[in-house]
C-alpha cells in the first residue's frame, strides 16, 4: 500500500491506539492535518501550542496512556518547548508531533525554521528528525515505545514537509525486535541480592519512613504500596507527585513531606532510621538543606531510572527497577523472611476507619528472622503526637477575608470523592495539596518539578477528555490564570466542561510571601490587581459561566452551582486574603528541622 | 601557545604518585546517526561534568562510533556521569578505564620555531621520541607532505634539511602514551612553540585478567551493585 508520509504518520498513530491528538495547524505541518479529517482520531484544536503541550500532560496524568501533541514549526514547535520541559522534569509520557520545513531548506533560515531537535535536545527524553518518509512508521512506533517505557517521559518527532508529502510503502513494526533502538533496554526487575538486603533492613527498623514518589503512579503500583505498608505497618508519606498513590484517609498515611509539607510528614523523615524511598528522587523541595536531612536514616532507593540512585543521597541499598515490581518482589523477600500477610481484618483506607487509628501489621512465623523485628509501637504513637500538636491550621474570621484554604476545603467537600484535582504553581497549589484528600490514584494533576504557572487550565481540559466521566476542578491563582486562559475557548468550543477556581489574591501570591519574609516586606513587581481583568466577564467572552466569590457565606452555593453545570466550563473568582500565607514553610536552604510551623514564627523543631 | 592545549594534559600528566587519580576514561560506543555527538557533549554541559578530552571516530562497524572520553571525576562521581550516559538512547554500550587499565594513545603535531641553531638540538629529541618531521615549509620536498609520516624520524630529518634552514620551523608528529607527548612537549618548548595541536588521547583495555569493565547499556545492576560497594 502507497501512502504518503503523512498518511503514514496519522495511520501509526492509529496504530498506537491514539484516541485525541491536541494540536494547531501552519505551513509545514500542513500536509499532516489532510488525512485527519479522515481519521478516527480526535482533534482538538488549541488557542496556543503551550495549551497542547500541557492539555497532553493532563491527559497522560490521568489516563497512564501518552499525550499526544501536533504543531507546526518554528514558532509552533518553540511554544511547546514549555510542556515539554515539564514533562521531563515530572517524567510525563508525551509525544510530541512537530512540523519542520523541507528538508532541502534545513540550515538555510528558512521561513518558520527552527531546529526543535537541537532545541529539545535536553528536556525530552529523546528526539528524532524524521529524513525519511518510508522510517515513519518504526519512528512512531519507536517514539511511544521510549516515552511509555522505563522511566517515562517526553518525546519529539520531528517531520520535514517533503518528508510527509513523499510516497511510501506502508508497514507496521510487529514488536521491539523491529525496532531500531540497540541502546535503549530500561530494566524492571530489582536485583535480587539487593532486594535481599532491603527486606532484611526493613525488618530491622525501628522508626521507618516509606518515601513514596511520581513513580508509584507511573509504575501503576499504587495497590503494591498499600500492601507493603500494612504488611510492615511502614507509615507513608506522599510526594507533590505521589498524593492520591496512598490514600490520605489510610492511618499510616502522613501526608506530603517537603518544604511545605505539614510538620509529621516531614519530622518522621528526619527522625526516620529508614528510608524507603519508592519513585522518588530527593528533589531539593523534599530534603531541604541535603546535608542536614534525614541525619539518622539509612536509605534504600528504588528507582527504574539508575542515574537516580546516588545522584543526591548515596543509597545503602540500590534498586534499579520499576516500582510495582520490585515493590512485589520485596513483598515475597519479606515473607521468605517471615513476614506473613497481615492477620485478621485488614487495614482498610475506606471512610469507616476514619477515626480508627490502629495499625494491624503483617503476621509474624515463629522462628523467623522477622520474628526479632523491633516493635513500631513507639514510632507510631510518637507520630501520632505530632499529627494531634501540630495539625495543619487557618483560621478563617467571621465577616474577615476569605481564607483560600477554606475555599479547598469547601470544594473538596462538595465533590466527588474521586474528583481530579488541577492545580498551577505557587500558593494555591500548596493549599490544594494539603488540603484536598487524596483518596485515588490519577486524581491529582500538578506541575512539581518544572514549576509552570499557566499549567492548570490546559491541563485540567486535557484531563477531561481523558476522563470525561469525572468531574475535573482546576484550582488556580489569578497569576496562573491570566498565562494560558484562552484555552478556555477551547473547551468551550470543544464541549470540556472543566471548572476553575480562581484563588484571587491579587498577587503573585507566592513571591510576595517570599519578599514578605525574606526581603523585609519590600514587595517588587508582585501586585496584579483584583479587578484588573475582570474575570467573570473574561469567562463569559470566552463562552464559559463566570461567578464571582467575596465571602466565606457564599463559596458553598457558587459551588454547588458550579457542580450542576455540566454543558460549558465554569469559572468562579474566589476574592480571597492577600495576606495568607502558605504554612508549614522550610525556608529555602534551611534543614528540615527548622521548619516553620505557623505565621507566629514559632518553629516546631525541637 | 595556547595554554589550554599546554596546561590540561600537565594536569592528567603530574598526577602525584599514590593520589586518586582524577581523570576516568569512559569509552562510549554510539550509533553512527546525526547529531549523536551533540547529545553526548550537551549532557555534559548540562550536568555540569568536565571533559578533559574527547576523540570521536568510526569502528569497524559502520553503524556505530566510538567516543573516548576523558573526564574530571572530581566535577561528578564516575557512577553518576556513566549513567546519565547510559540514558542517552543512542548509547549502546559505555566502557569504563581506569588510567592503570588502559592503554592510552594520543597524537601531537607541533610546529617548532628551532632556528639554524636548535635543529640539530630539535632532531635529537625527535629521533629519541621516534618522532617524524613532516613538514619544513619545503614545496619542493615530496617527503615532507602527508607521505612524511610513513618515514622514520631520521629519514625524514635528513630529507627536509635544507628546508628547515631556509624557514626556521619545523612540524613534528609524535603519537604515543599521553605522559611521552608531555615530556616531548615540555622538551621542545623552549625552542619555541608556533603551533601545537593535540588530538586527544584514544585508549583501549589492557590485555589480561580484569582489566575492562565494558557492559551493554541492559545490566544496570551492575552500576548499583557499584554504589553499594562504596556506600558500605
Amino acid at each position: 500500500m502507497r501512502l504518503t508520509g503523512a498518511q503514514a504518520l496519522i495511520k501509526s498513530l492509529e496504530m498506537q491506539h491514539v484516541e485525541v491528538i491536541f494540536g494547531l495547524p501552519g505551513g509545514a505541518i500542513l500536509p499532516v492535518y489532510d488525512p485527519i479529517l479522515d481519521s478516527s482520531i480526535r482533534h482538538v484544536l488549541v488557542r496556543h501550542e503551550q495549551g497542547a503541550g500541557h492539555m497532553a500532560e493532563g491527559y497522560a496524568h490521568v489516563t497512564g496512556r501518552p499525550g499526544v501533541a501536533m504543531v507546526t514549526s518554528g514558532p509552533g514547535a518553540t511554544n511547546i518547548v514549555t510542556p515539554l520541559a515539564d514533562a521531563m522534569m515530572d517524567s510525563i509520557p508525551m509525544v510530541v508531533i512537530t512540523g519542520q520545513v523541507p528538508t532541502t531548506a534545513i540550515g538555510t533560515d528558512a521561513f518558520q525554521e527552527c531546529p526543535i531537535t537541537g532545541v529539545t535536545m535536553d528536556i525530552t527524553k529523546h528526539n528524532w528528525l524524521v529524513t525519511d518518509a518510508q522510517d515513519l512508521p518504526r519512528v512512531v512506533a519507536e517514539a511511544f515505545h521510549v516515552a511509555t517505557t522505563g522511566r517515562p517521559g517526553p518525546v519529539l518527532v520531528d517531520v520535514p514537509k517533503d518528508v510527509s508529502n513523499a510516497l511510501m510503502d506502508w508497514y507496521w513494526p510487529a514488536g521491539i525486535d523491529e525496532l531500531d533502538l540497540p541502546g535503549y533496554k530500561p530494566q524492571t526487575e530489582g536485583d535480587p541480592e539487593q532486594i535481599r538486603k532491603a527486606a532484611e533492613l526493613m525488618l530491622g527498623a525501628a522508626r521507618p519512613v516509606i518515601y513514596a514518589g511520581g513513580g508509584i503512579l507511573k509504575a501503576r503500583a499504587a495497590e503494591a504500596l498499600r500492601e507493603l505498608a500494612e504488611r510492615t505497618g511502614f507509615p507513608v508519606v506522599t510526594t507533590l507527585m505521589a498524593r492520591g498513590s496512598f490514600p490520605d484517609r489510610h492511618p499510616l498515611c502522613l501526608g506530603m513531606p517537603g518544604m511545605h509539607g505539614n510538620y509529621t510528614a516531614v519530622t518522621a523523615m528526619q527522625k526516620a532510621d529508614l528510608l524507603i524511598a519508592l519513585g522518588s528522587r530527593f528533589d531539593d523541595r523534599v530534603t531541604g538543606k541535603i546535608s542536614a536531612f534525614a541525619p539518622d536514616a539509612k536509605i534504600i532507593h528504588v528507582d527504574v531510572d539508575p542515574a537516580e540512585l546516588g545522584k543526591v543521597r548515596r543509597p545503602d541499598v540500590a534498586i534499579a527497577g520499576d516500582a510495582r515490581v520490585v515493590i512485589e518482589e520485596l513483598l515475597r523477600a519479606l515473607e521468605s523472611l517471615g513476614l506473613g500477610p497481615v492477620g485478621g481484618p485488614s487495614v482498610s483506607g475506606d471512610r469507616s476507619v476514619r477515626g480508627d487509628r490502629s495499625v494491624r501489621a503483617g503476621s509474624v512465623a515463629p522462628g523467623s528472622p522477622a520474628e526479632g523485628r523491633p516493635d513500631l509501637a513507639p514510632w507510631m504513637a510518637q507520630l501520632r503526637a505530632w499529627q494531634e500538636e501540630f495539625p495543619l491550621t487557618y483560621a478563617q474570621e467571621e465577616g474577615g477575608a476569605l481564607k483560600p484554604q477554606l475555599v479547598v476545603e469547601a470544594l473538596r467537600d462538595a465533590t466527588p470523592h474521586d474528583t481530579i484535582v488541577v492545580a498551577g504553581v505557587g500558593q494555591h497549589q500548596m493549599w490544594a495539596s494539603q488540603y484536598w484528600k487524596f483518596d485515588n490514584p490519577y486524581t491529582w494533576v500538578n506541575s512539581g518539578g518544572a514549576g509552570t504557572m499557566g499549567f492548570a487550565v490546559p491541563a485540567a481540559i486535557g484531563a477531561k477528555v481523558g476522563r470525561p466521566d469525572k468531574m475535573v476542578w482546576a484550582i488556580d491563582g489569578d497569576g496562573c490564570f491570566q498565562m494560558t486562559a484562552q484555552e478556555l475557548v477551547t473547551a468551550s468550543a470543544e464541549r470540556i466542561p472543566v471548572k476553575v477556581a480562581i484563588l484571587n489574591n491579587a498577587y503573585l501570591g507566592m513571591v510576595r510571601q517570599w519578599q514578605e519574609l525574606f526581603y523585609e516586606e519590600r514587595y517588587s513587581e508582585v501586585y496584579l490587581s483584583p479587578d484588573l481583568p475582570d474575570y467573570v466577564k473574561w469567562a463569559e467572552a470566552m463562552g464559559c459561566v463566570g461567578l464571582k466569590v467575596e465571602s466565606a457565606e457564599e463559596v458553598a452555593p457558587a459551588i454547588e452551582k458550579a457542580n450542576g453545570i455540566d454543558d460549558r466550563p465554569v469559572v468562579i473568582d474566589f476574592r480571597t486574603d492577600a495576606f495568607e500565607k502558605v504554612y508549614p514553610m522550610v525556608p529555602a536552604g534551611a534543614s528540615n528541622s527548622d521548619i516553620i510551623v505557623g505565621p507566629s514564627g514559632g518553629e516546631g523543631g525541637r | 601557545m595556547s595554554p589550554a592545549v599546554g596546561n590540561q594534559p600537565a594536569v592528567i600528566g603530574n598526577q602525584a604518585e599514590g593520589t586518586p587519580p582524577r581523570h576516568h576514561i569512559v569509552t562510549a560506543h554510539v550509533e553512527n546517526k546525526a547529531g549523536v555527538l551533540a547529545r553526548v557533549a550537551s549532557l555534559f554541559s548540562r550536568r555540569g561534568f568536565n571533559i578533559f578530552s574527547l576523540a570521536v571516530a568510526p569502528t569497524d562497524d559502520d553503524r556505530f562510533s566510538r567516543i573516548t572520553i576523558v573526564v574530571d571525576v572530581e566535577s561528578a562521581p564516575l557512577e553518576q556521569i556513566v549513567n546519565q550516559l547510559d540514558k542517552l538512547v543512542n548509547v549502546v554500550r559505555i566502557t569504563e578505564l581506569a588510567p592503570d587499565e588502559a592503554v592510552e594513545c594520543e597524537m601531537l603535531l607541533v610546529t617548532v620555531e628551532a632556528g639554524p641553531a636548535g635543529r640539530d638540538r630539535v632532531l635529537a629529541h625527535v629521533e629519541a621520541f621516534g618522532a617524524t618531521v613532516v613538514d619544513e615549509g619545503d614545496e619542493g620536498d615530496e617527503g615532507a607532505g602527508g607521505a612524511g609520516g610513513a618515514g622514520g624520524a631520521g629519514g625524514a630529518g635528513g630529507a627536509g634539511g635544507a628546508g628547515g634552514a631556509r624557514t626556521g620551523l619545523m612540524t613534528v608528529m609524535l603519537a604515543g602514551t599521553p605522559s611521552s607527548i608531555d615530556e616531548f612537549e615540555n622538551l621542545v618548548r623552549p625552542f619555541g612553540i608556533a603551533e601545537l595541536q593535540r588530538t586527544g588521547r584514544v585508549a583501549l583495555p589492557k590485555l589480561g585478567p580484569g582489566a575492562a569493565r565494558g557492559r551493554d547499556a541492559a545490566p544496570l545492576h551492575s552500576v548499583t551493585g557499584g554504589i553499594q560497594g562504596e556506600a558500605g
